[in-house]
């Protein structure tokens, strides 16, 4: 099976599905001829056109507007946010609008749109060019929102999104762009919606997350297997909306010890949530309290490699509160 | 109507392609959405109806938009005063009484949302909110849509003047001016926004903001029947001639409070809003069919008592007809399976 990079991923599954389906495009700022900034759509716009690999005005608010318009028409589109940073302009549309048009017209009207947006720092990006903005969005009924952490689920979950009747967010790393490569099948498969899925079986802590954080707890997984005799359980979430209740539970269940790790910040994120799940349904059986592992309550990363470094989580912060959870 | 035909050239309506009969068919609507609203603001009045926002005194120009229009192709994105649009594009009087009542069978929002969020698929009425302007950049995306299938489609976007100041109104003209896509921008610029009038609202003429997106901008008298339907055709000629967007700047003025929540005296004077009444298109359109020889005393009786029946059995439905049943509150979150089940 080819081993492919994550963005190699996101792009073919755009690829595919627009072969496949001519109500598919892509819109977004510099999506077409330059393909992207990223180059997360490059050889579309060569591919498919300029109507379907759409470079639009500089003006996220009609990016996801007119899509919604679009997806309300009978399209697919795919609207690429540059920055997840730039995507608070397009939160009416994304809020008011396609998350509650299935629901405020009973069913009459659907919104089958995905955004793409690119979340996550560790490039340099400081304030604007890095952030997390899945908790801006998470429990917003009408949404859903999936964060892959792998090649294989990227493509997997964007083919489901771009299929799915109702509006998803898909929150893409961009660390992960180039640093992860996995193996991807030729061809169409896809990964369902709402389903986590076991990175690492281990009886010894539970670790729950999703995106970026996880590379570094599997890494930190091998180290503490091997030097403390310590097996992790890894549950990758890969949807954060809706949350797969089942899977955490059963993955909290089988260790008894919780830590959750993302690198939204902690006050509000997807990981309190998590754990609200956890202790309703499971306080009894856990042997140590849940944990979390974020990124801290400030508005964003500097841009400065110490600040950066110190903001992001790694393999050894991931490390050390594994061991620490382990040890409890 | 200001302008008076000699006996020897055709009457306005007839030149301007629209039949005896449309001419006719528009002045009924007009009744009809008037005694629609007025009947609305009884109601909330007697305490049988919690909310109403009136569209009275901009029926004309919202009748005369529709009849530029083609119902089977084109996409409608009215705004909450659209009462007369939507009558025009179809929607019946029951149907607006089961959402003024909020009841189960209301095809805009079964009940869920307040009366003047229209929405309706098989009119080709796109449901709206209440976070003013959100629509415009959607008509974009309709066009889009029209023109990546190659269909001959216009999309109408309607708002307020003080929707204009919002950047989805901005962000939307400059995609369609770009893009050259099939919009027709509609503001109905009636005066006020709530409390706030025009004069605080804008320093400079909302039609002239088309210029700076690469499009006409057309202002046009509301009350003026028959030339608010001159402008729409021409705009609707120029959007399936591939010649792009017209943002049509309908001036008109909102004789009723904001909403049946408003008191418009704190901000305005009575003696104001008499000036406008006066001004209403809807006896200037009467006595224009008059003159062409359309329309006569008899005829008026006659609507009038059929009008009122009609909105007499309309009410007493909506009154009678049930709310959404609780246990389906909550669906339509998302797309359900066949059983009912979330997807």
């Amino acid at each position: 099976m080819p081993v492919i990079e994550y963005i190699e991923a996101i792009r073919t599954a755009m690829k595919e599905e627009m072969e496949r389906d001519e109500r598919v495009f892509v819109l977004g700022e510099d999506v077409g001829l330059k393909g992207g900034v990223f180059g997360t759509t490059k050889g579309l716009q060569q591919q498919f056109g300029e109507l379907r690999s759409l470079d639009t005005p500089l003006a996220e608010s009609a990016i996801a507007g007119v899509a919604i318009g679009a997806a309300m028409a009978g399209m697919r589109p795919i609207a690429e946010m540059q920055y997840s940073d730039f995507m608070f302009p397009a939160t009416n549309q994304i809020i008011s609008e396609a998350a509650k048009i299935r629901y405020r017209s009973n069913n009459d009207w659907s919104c089958p749109l995905v955004v793409r947006a690119p979340i996550g720092g560790g490039v340099f990006g400081g304030l604007y060019h890095s952030q997390c903005p899945e908790s801006v969005f998470f429990g917003t009924p009408g949404l859903k929102i999936v964060a892959p952490a792998t090649a294989y689920d990227a493509k997997g979950l964007l083919l489901s999104a771009i299929r799915d009747p109702d509006p998803v967010l898909f929150f893409e790393n961009k660390k992960c762009y180039r640093l992860v490569s996995d193996e991807v099948p030729e061809g169409e498969y896809t990964v369902p919606i709402g389903k986590s899925k076991v990175m690492r079986e281990g009886d010894d802590i539970t670790v729950i997350g999703y995106s970026m954080p996880l590379h570094f707890a599997m890494q930190a997984a091998e180290e503490l297997s091997r030097d403390e005799g310590v097996e992790a359980h890894i549950l990758d979430l890969r949807t954060i909306q809706p949350l797969d209740r089942e899977g955490v539970l059963e993955a909290a269940a089988r260790t008894g010890k919780v830590l959750i790790v993302h690198e939204d910040n902690k006050t509000g994120g997807v990981g309190a949530e998590v754990a609200a799940i956890i202790s309703e349904e499971l306080l009894y059986d856990l042997d140590a309290p849940i944990r979390r592992l974020c990124a801290p309550d400030v508005p964003a990363m500097p841009i400065n490699p110490p600040g950066e470094k110190h903001y992001l989580l790694n393999k050894d912060k991931l490390k050390a509160a594994m061991l620490d959870l382990a040890r409890f | 109507m200001t302008h008076t035909h000699s006996v020897k050239s055709a009457p306005r309506h007839a030149a301007l392609g629209l039949t005896d009969e449309q001419a006719v068919a528009m002045y009924e609507k007009m009744i009809l959405a008037r005694k629609f609203d007025e009947r609305g603001q009884l109601l909330q009045r007697a305490g049988k109806v919690n909310f109403h926002i009136s569209g009275i005194n901009q029926e004309p120009s919202q009748v005369a938009m529709a009849f530029a229009m083609d119902l089977k192709n084109d996409w409608f994105l009215p705004y909450y005063r659209d009462y007369a649009f939507v009558l025009s594009l179809g929607m019946t009087v029951k149907e607006l009484m089961l959402s003024l009542f909020a009841k189960g069978e209301d095809p805009n929002s079964a009940g869920r949302q307040m009366p003047g969020h229209f929405g309706a698929k098989r009119l080709r009425i796109v449901t709206g909110s209440s976070p003013v302007t959100t629509q415009v950049p959607h008509a974009a995306g309709f066009a889009l849509a029209a023109k990546m299938r190659g269909e001959r489609s216009v999309s109408l976007v309607s708002f307020g003047e003080g929707s204009s100041n919002q950047g989805d109104f901005h962000e939307g003209c400059n995609f369609a001016g770009v893009m050259k896509l099939p919009v027709i921008f509609v503001c109905q610029n009636n005066g006020y926004a709530i409390s706030v009038p025009l004069s605080k609202q804008t320093a400079g003429r909302i039609s002239d903001r088309a210029l700076g997106y690469g499009f006409p901008g057309v202002q046009v008298d509301g009350n003026d029947v028959l030339e608010t339907y001159r402008v729409f055709k021409e705009a609707h000629d120029r959007a399936l001639a591939g010649e792009g967007p017209t943002l049509v700047e309908i001036v008109t003025y909102r004789v009723t409070p904001h909403s049946t929540s408003d008191n418009d005296l704190v901000y305005r004077t009575k003696e104001e809003v008499e000036i406008h009444k006066a001004k209403d298109g809807i006896p200037a359109y009467r006595r224009y069919l008059t003159e062409a020889g359309l329309w006569s005393e008899e005829q008026e009786q006659e609507l009038q008592a059929r009008i009122r029946e009609e909105i007499d059995e309309a009410t007493e439905y909506g009154e009678r007809a049930p709310f959404q049943a609780v246990e389906d509150a909550f669906r339509h979150v998302y797309a359900e399976t066949a059983n009912g089940e979330a997807i």
